[in-house]
């Protein structure tokens, strides 16, 4: 009896000491550094994405966190560019410990953190920036994209353009003059020569990024009259470019596609016509067809609406997929561990080549060779719908990010040259809003 | 390039010239007078077209044509304010001091302001584009011109061109004003008030800056970071004009709004560096600007 005691106090001292040990391995919370645009023409894109980063952290706090550990986040504006950045994100990492970093929207700002973020051994998660090359040129450990990049982005949007109107023969690009506005232009324009090697290019316009006025290269659309223009140009500068186009008849004359005009449709509001074509960088869309119904997608949409003034665009669901994966990382680190807290590398070995769903969209895969995520795009054509002050989109197609993005280890442009016409017969089914 | 092209390039060149020559004529007036090389101009120019943007919003819905006066009412509310406060509580204090003191000040004004606007009118771009659609489109060979960027800004380029002339030269304000630029200690000396003069002048520089904001807002997308643009060109016009030279600003602006539209036609990859470009070459040749001449200076 008293050998039963004794093993009983033993028992419970040691159950008492292993939750105490499992307790204290718990940090407080877990502090994710992000960087988004608070200053510039991009905040258009970077104070939505912090909005959603606030909302999804305290509904993410209020269910309990991850494994149990509240989730902190802080912010450092990518808009102060160059060396601050850099010496912005460094100091969050050091100084403030954040257990992870969701950098950038940019991709210049990509280029500079993510080595950085190799140096200094934390998970950092691209959250936005699409240049393909990144993570084309290097494996890294700590770097995942937990999005697509341009090439699938753009070559869906090609895809769509050859479905929907597959006889023009000629086109025209009027894109920004930075590295986004040439990148994707090169690699919407390789995959075109691949597919469809007669369409003749009658313009190749670059103005500069933030001109507020785009009368001269509108006057020579106008008069080249090609079939086709693309423009993967964003924020203010796809407002202005589009107003004035449609203020001089040039969006009746020619088809224009607007790479990634997800972002700017309900500002467009009623000057935006019917019958554009509109891709999205990723199955980012409010009305997304295989998800308007399900209630926890509508509740996020309508909380965001009623704290920002606008429904979600696409970089608050990139946001929301960084969360996502997040998550996932850690959950998968936690169980593998066997219920006790990781450690930060093993929640870096978790993040390769997981699965994650924001419920917002499809899911998404983060290819475990090269760390980059691998997104469906959605792309539709512009339609007016009762109900909306703004276009909303028809016709929309969902394409699988397995088919449109290159394979790990070949370089997007190698890999764009060897598409074949055969290419666009891909099966996609069409959606309506 | 065949004729009927070079009559479009030449519309679009006269229309961007419009507008460059009202953003950089306040520029070059600020400097001719008060010497001083105004950093916030761009943030004058960007407040006037929220401002604008703001009026023309709120009276549209009265009357559509009203919201023409709210763009001369905001350029005058913004030049009257802003260029007022600026004149009086930065600039005032340090002339006679180091040139450096009134570009920093200036270009402060520029941060502080660049912030303002965001905390005022948010980081989503504003459009107002309700002048813009009262006026008719216009077609040339076939291709389509809204009247208000073809007529109404080449309008009223020109008419603020010969309106200042006439200013500067034919009314008493004017002469005061010249006097002041010419000579400072003198002016005084015969009971010229220079403060006052400094602060009316800055004031309608401002007032110009904002002019050109508010004429640009029913064409253009107003987005944080339009004023750091502007600053840069209307720099790159008044330097390749001569700082001080309102009619050099004039014809630098054409030169440069027809040189640019004719490459977008030609070499549209040289666009963004005709303006500079210009500047360099002109600067090169002529330190003190197409229209500058050689100054004596006080030792």
């Amino acid at each position: 009896m008293r050998f039963l005691k004794t093993a009983v106090a033993a028992g419970a001292a040691a159950i008492m000491w292993a939750g105490s040990a499992f307790a204290q391995g718990k940090p407080a919370e877990i502090k994710v550094g992000i960087t988004t645009f608070l200053s510039g023409p991009a905040s258009v894109f970077g104070v939505p994405a912090k909005a959603a980063a606030e909302m999804i952290a305290e509904d993410l706090n209020k269910k309990g966190g991850i494994g149990g550990v509240p989730v902190k986040v802080s912010f450092v504006d990518e808009g102060a560019g160059g060396e601050a950045l850099v010496s912005n994100y460094r100091r969050m990492v050091q100084d403030e410990k954040v257990d992870a970093t969701f950098a950038s929207i940019s991709s210049g700002s990509c280029n500079q953190l993510v080595p950085v973020a190799e140096d200094l051994n934390v998970m950092n998660f691209m959250w936005d920036c699409g240049a393909a090359s990144i993570l084309e040129t290097k494996k890294y450990r700590y770097n995942f994209r937990t999005q697509a990049n341009g090439t699938p982005e753009m070559l869906a949007v090609l895809v769509y353009l050859l479905k929907v109107k597959p006889d023009f023969k000629t086109i025209a690009v009027v894109n920004q003059d930075y590295a986004w506005g040439r990148e994707s232009w090169e690699i919407f324009s390789t995959a075109l020569k691949a597919m469809k090697p007669d369409v003749q290019v009658v313009a190749e316009l670059f103005p500069k990024f933030g001109a507020p006025d785009y009368s001269t290269e509108i006057s020579r659309l106008l008069a080249l009259r090609p079939d086709v223009v693309l423009t993967t140009s964003w924020g203010g500068d796809l407002d202005t470019l589009v107003r004035q186009a449609g203020q001089r008849g040039l969006l009746q004359q020619s088809m224009f596609v607007l790479g990634i005009g997800e972002s700017s449709i309900q500002r467009l509001g009623k000057d935006l016509p019917e019958g554009l074509i509109v891709g999205a960088r990723g199955d980012h869309w409010f009305l997304h067809p295989e998800k308007k119904n399900d209630a926890a997608f509508k509740a996020f949409n309508e909380a965001f609406k009623a704290k920002t003034g606008a429904w979600p665009i696409y970089p608050v669901y990139h946001m929301a997929q960084a969360f996502s994966a997040l998550q996932t990382a850690y959950d998968k680190a936690i169980k593998a561990n066997g219920g006790n807290w990781p450690t930060r590398e093993q929640v870096v070995d978790a993040a390769a080549g997981i699965e994650f769903a924001t419920g917002f969209g499809r899911p998404v895969t983060l290819r475990p060779e090269d760390n980059q995520g691998l997104e469906a795009q959605l792309v539709g054509v512009t339609k007016s719908v009762p109900g909306y002050d703004f276009k909303v989109l028809d016709n929309m197609m969902i394409f699988d990010p397995k088919v449109i993005t290159n394979p790990a280890g070949v370089r997007s442009v190698d890999w764009l040259k060897t598409l074949k016409p055969e290419f666009v017969k891909m099966d996609v089914p069409a959606f309506k809003p | 390039m065949n004729s009927t092209l070079a009559i479009l390039a030449i519309l679009d060149g006269i229309s961007y010239a419009a507008l460059v020559f009202l953003v950089s004529v306040g520029l070059s007036l600020i400097f001719g007078v008060l010497r001083v090389v105004n950093v916030a101009h761009g943030s004058l120019y960007a407040f006037g077209a929220y401002l604008a943007a703001t009026f023309s919003l709120a009276i549209a819905p009265l009357s559509p044509w009203l919201t023409y006066p709210a763009l001369i009412a905001a350029s005058i509310v913004i030049g009257v304010i802003c260029g007022g406060f600026i004149e009086r509580f930065l600039l005032r204090p340090l002339y006679g001091r180091d040139d450096v003191l009134q570009l920093l000040i200036t270009f402060a004004a520029f941060m502080i302001m660049d912030n303002l606007q965001r905390l005022l009118w948010g980081v989503q771009p504003i459009f107002a584009a309700e002048p813009l659609k009262l006026l008719p489109n216009i077609s040339v060979f076939g291709v389509n011109y809204t009247s208000y960027q073809v007529i109404l800004l080449p309008a009223v380029a020109v008419a603020t061109l010969f309106g200042l002339r006439y200013f500067l030269r034919r009314t008493l304000a004017g002469a005061v004003i010249l006097a002041v630029t010419e000579d400072r200690e003198v002016s005084t000396a015969i009971g010229i008030d220079a403060k006052r003069v400094y602060f009316v002048t800055f004031i309608i520089g401002a007032s110009f800056a904002a002019l050109g904001g508010a004429l640009a807002s029913p064409t253009t997308s107003l987005v944080p970071g339009m004023g750091a643009d502007m600053i840069v060109l209307s720099f790159a016009v008044a330097a390749t004009a001569g700082l001080g030279q309102i009619e050099g600003t004039a014809h630098t602006a054409l030169m440069i709004g027809l040189t640019r539209a004719f490459i977008i036609y030609i070499h549209p990859e040289f666009e963004v560096l005709v303006p500079y470009l210009l500047m360099v070459l002109v600067l090169l040749v002529r330190p003190y600007g197409l229209f500058g001449g050689t100054q004596v200076r006080k030792i």
